[in-house]
């Protein structure tokens, strides 16, 4: 027991070996792809490393790109540390963002100091009522949150272009709403980059997630009803509110995410505005193994491919979709990696019977 | 008598363990061999290296004299060894025929399955041996027991002369278990071999011809069942003397503690599972509840602990009613429970023993305070009780998955028992425990009825009943078929008042007998 310490850094060893190991392959089958259709891969990456950490804005840009899917990522994993898949992280974003707009547009008056937390505030607030709704269906009545957050996510996209190009349309061609108040936009810190304060919001959202489930009797709860739901019953848990609130939790932070794009990026919703963020977090989520500290440097990874992609195929031809098909390879090797455990374990058999 | 099978000095050890050193083991034609020891011993690790799921790391198979090696399942088939395990490997919206047959089927015209013609075969073979099947039944819409008599078909269908059983009566009532012994004696005669792996010694005097005894991966011998007891072979198993029935105090009964009014329920597919159930248990007294399973304990437990609904009646805990108040109030007035089922109830497996040993008070002082965990608190608890209750494990820090089932069981106990409490609520506390955690178990809880605990004890074994409760009420159909006094209760009278005859008709039916 004395050597705890110690134990914990080969167990996050042994835990990051194998996403590590799913990304070098999935670089690898990129380096195949571009043989493949003639193209030098070494340039290739090169430039997409360039990319992504060339220069301080590059790092800055990877790290603004990175920005909401660090929060997305954590949004996947919260909720499936209950035991929920909550495939509709992509809408509570959405609805997120269109509430950050109107309230950082339409709410005057205010200094920053107050109207920028008022601003994610609502921003959290409604994508966490959205999420909860899924959340309190399947707690009341069984019925399956991946179903019901998908459709959800179909609702919130309908409801946010509507409102984008019905109600709060500024003039223009693409159907945006108006800039938000100077008072509620992030501050950008890095020269020439659009990286924010939202970075570090999202740091803090990490770190807070982290202690919520490890060090609080909250995460103890969410997490038992998340392992054996009818053990924490028997222990007296509440599992149905348990659901409610890890769903609720789940959609505040894709809420948030979304709020960082409006108050820091884009200054004003754009109708089409997220290329997935909020699906990419399902894969930041696996390859990070539902964990703060593993989300942090996978939704860098994912960051990065997507950043660099752009100045890769700018200076090589090759299309940004090699960045896309790395990402989708990567994930595809770590849902793999039940098949490489079982390849293990019967290699580790077979040896044993030897 | 002629040997059908021998496994000379067989070795086999895993990283860290040896499961088998230099186990010895032999069968003979037409006889039942018991293979008993505790969990661990290496039962299971022999069984499967005979049946080809192991490659022994030293030794000998010798089948009809001739040396063999089994590389694999197919190989054993081949050779006429079958095993029934533990759970079984039955595809349940398939027929009882097209399981028995299945990778054997005969065809017509060399692309169609022959139903008819399997449906007949099974037929023949379950009259052959006297297992009653119905061919054409479904594995979902059958008992346990006879989809356990269709396990032992689809063996005897690929003719096996050596059925292997591993633990085969844990899944049956008392009357399944008789018919079960009806089969094996017929096997038996028609000239097959059978091995009986268990750890309940009254089975092994019940049929066995011979018993060889497993201890800490070694063989420690093999005694005819005519020249040995019960309480010869538990000392074997365990290595020292063991109580086969714990002693128990005179009672000090008290107040009454729990009682129950007419309390009915309903089970999960709605039907009524509770009818109108009255009982009390007094400070001091352990009731112990008797029947087949699915006759309403499981919901009469779930009714009391908060996790099921009553529809009418009432029940109270020292005068203040608790029906339908959620598990978490209930447990608040400290009442304890051992859940039936350990995996599914009783553990997180995914957590640590330490977060295992606080579940239930784990939002309070002190393991908790003001929402934050106080681990120190948690970790103190687990090496406390981890040294109360002699549970093995090489650290508290060590998820509850890996540990073995007595282990497991331990956590469980040590938690529900180790706080100050007055109803217990206990559900099967020992059932694939071997005798030395058994006999643990048995103390703790006869310990807290000396105290002055009401004990509500649900348990399919009925000597695991008869020898710890003061009253014996037995369930059947959703009902108290009648409460027995532990002086007056009889395994006879019990197992008749099991299939719903009354108690006072159960009594004359003896008389009469």
């Amino acid at each position: 027991m004395t050597n705890t310490r110690k134990g914990k850094c080969a167990k996050y060893f042994e835990v990051a070996l194998y996403p590590v190991i799913a990304t070098c392959l999935a670089l690898l089958v990129g380096v195949i792809i571009m043989l493949v259709t003639g193209h030098n891969p070494v340039d290739a990456y090169l430039a997409l490393f360039e990319g992504a950490f060339g220069s301080s804005v590059a790092i800055a840009e990877t790290l603004s790109r990175s920005t909401p899917l660090f929060l997305t990522g954590l949004a996947v994993a919260f909720a499936f540390k209950c035991g929920l898949f909550n495939i509709g992280v992509e809408g509570q974003l959405h609805v997120g963002a269109m509430a950050a707009a109107v309230v950082g547009c339409y709410l005057t008056g205010l200094p920053a100091i107050a109207h920028i937390p008022l601003t994610l505030l609502a921003a959290a607030v409604v994508a966490g009522i959205w999420a909860g709704v899924p959340g309190y269906l399947k707690a009341r009545f069984r019925t399956h949150e991946v179903i019901n957050t998908i459709m959800m996510n179909h609702i919130a996209i309908a409801l946010v272009s509507y409102l984008v190009v019905h109600v709060f349309r500024a003039p223009g061609v693409i159907p945006r709403t108006s800039t938000i108040l100077p008072s509620a936009q992030l501050y950008r810190f890095i020269e020439f980059s659009r990286l924010n304060i939202g970075l570090f919001m999202a740091m803090i959202a990490l770190y807070l997630i982290y202690y919520l489930l490890w060090k609080t009797n909250v995460g103890y709860e969410i997490r038992a009803v998340g392992h054996n739901d009818k053990a924490a019953e028997c222990a007296g848990i509440n599992v149905k509110r348990n659901i409610v609130m890890a769903m609720v939790i789940s959609g505040m932070l894709g809420g948030l995410a979304g709020a960082e794009r409006i108050m820091g990026l884009h200054l004003s919703f754009i109708q089409g505005f997220s290329p997935g963020y909020g699906f990419e977090g399902i894969a930041v989520a696996l390859l990070g193994r539902n964990h703060p500290l593993g989300i942090l440097f996978s939704a860098i990874l994912f960051g990065a491919l997507a950043n660099g992609g752009f100045r890769m195929s700018m200076a090589t031809a090759v299309p940004t979709d090699l960045a896309t098909v790395i990402q989708a390879v990567v994930v595809f090797f770590v849902a793999a990696e039940q098949l490489a455990k079982l390849f293990i374990k019967r290699r580790k058999k077979g040896r044993l019977a030897e | 008598m002629e040997q059908i099978l021998e496994m000379v000095n067989i070795v086999k050890t895993f990283p860290g363990v040896v499961a088998n050193n230099k186990v010895s083991f032999e069968v003979r034609k037409r006889e039942i061999h018991a293979l008993v020891g505790e969990n661990g011993a290496g039962k299971t690790t022999l069984m499967n290296i005979l049946y080809g799921l192991y490659k022994p790391d030293g030794g000998d198979i010798i089948i009809a004299g001739e040396k063999t090696s089994i590389d694999s399942p197919i190989v054993a088939i081949e050779k006429g060894i079958g095993l029934v395990a533990q759970h079984f490997m039955l595809i349940e919206p398939l027929t009882v025929a097209e399981n028995i047959i299945l990778g054997l089927e005969t065809r017509k015209n060399k692309i169609f399955t022959d139903m008819r013609k399997a449906n007949q075969k099974v037929k023949e073979l379950s009259e052959l041996y006297g297992l009653e099947v119905d061919p054409t039944a479904r594995i979902m819409d059958i008992s346990v027991g006879v989809q356990q008599r269709v396990e032992i078909l689809k063996i005897l269908y690929r003719e096996a002369q050596i059925l292997i059983l591993d633990e085969p009566t844990a899944v049956l009532t008392p009357q399944e278990t008789k018919e079960l012994y009806k089969v094996l004696f017929s096997l038996k005669e028609m000239g097959k071999s059978v091995v009986f792996i268990t750890h309940k010694l009254n089975e092994v005097m019940d049929i066995s011809d011979r018993v060889t005894v497993l201890r800490g991966g070694k063989a420690i011998g093999t005694v005819n069942t005519s020249e040995t007891d019960a309480t010869q072979l538990a000392s074997m198993m365990v290595g020292r003397e063991v109580l086969m029935r714990v002693k128990k105090e005179g009672k000090k009964l008290g107040e009454a503690v729990l009682e129950l009014r007419k309390v009915s329920a309903v089970d999960s597919r709605k039907l009524p599972a509770l009818k109108n159930v009255s009982l009390e248990i007094r400070a001091g007294e352990i009731l112990g509840i008797a029947g087949v399973q699915g006759n309403g304990q499981t919901e009469l437990v779930e009714v009391l602990t908060g996790l099921r609904k009553a529809t009418s009646g009432e029940v109270m805990l020292k005068g203040d009613s608790i029906i339908n108040k959620n598990s978490r109030s209930i447990r608040e007035l400290r009442v304890a429970h051992i859940p039936e089922d350990r995996n599914k109830r009783g553990l997180i497996l995914d957590y640590d023993v330490a977060d295992n040993l606080i579940l239930g008070p784990h939002y309070k002082p002190p393991f908790t305070y003001r929402g934050k965990r106080n681990l120190q608190n948690v970790w103190q608890n687990a090496r406390n009780l981890i040294a109360e209750f002699d549970i093995r494990t090489p650290s508290y820090d060590t998820k509850a998955e890996t540990l073995s089932g007595g282990n497991q069981q331990k956590i469980v106990v040590a938690r529900e028992l180790g706080g100050d409490i007055s109803l217990l609520v206990v559900s099967q506390p020992t059932r694939g425990l071997d005798i030395g955690t058994i006999e643990f178990i048995h103390k703790r809880i006869l310990e807290l009825r000396d105290k002055g605990v009401a004990i509500l004890l649900v348990s399919a074994e009925l000597t695991e009943i008869m020898s710890l409760s003061d009253r014996i009420a037995v369930m059947y159909d959703g009902n108290i078929v009648g409460i027995l006094q532990d002086e007056e209760a009889k395994e006879e009278q019990i197992g008749m008042m099991m299939t719903g005859i009354s108690k006072v008709d159960a009594l004359r039916g003896e008389e009469s007998d």
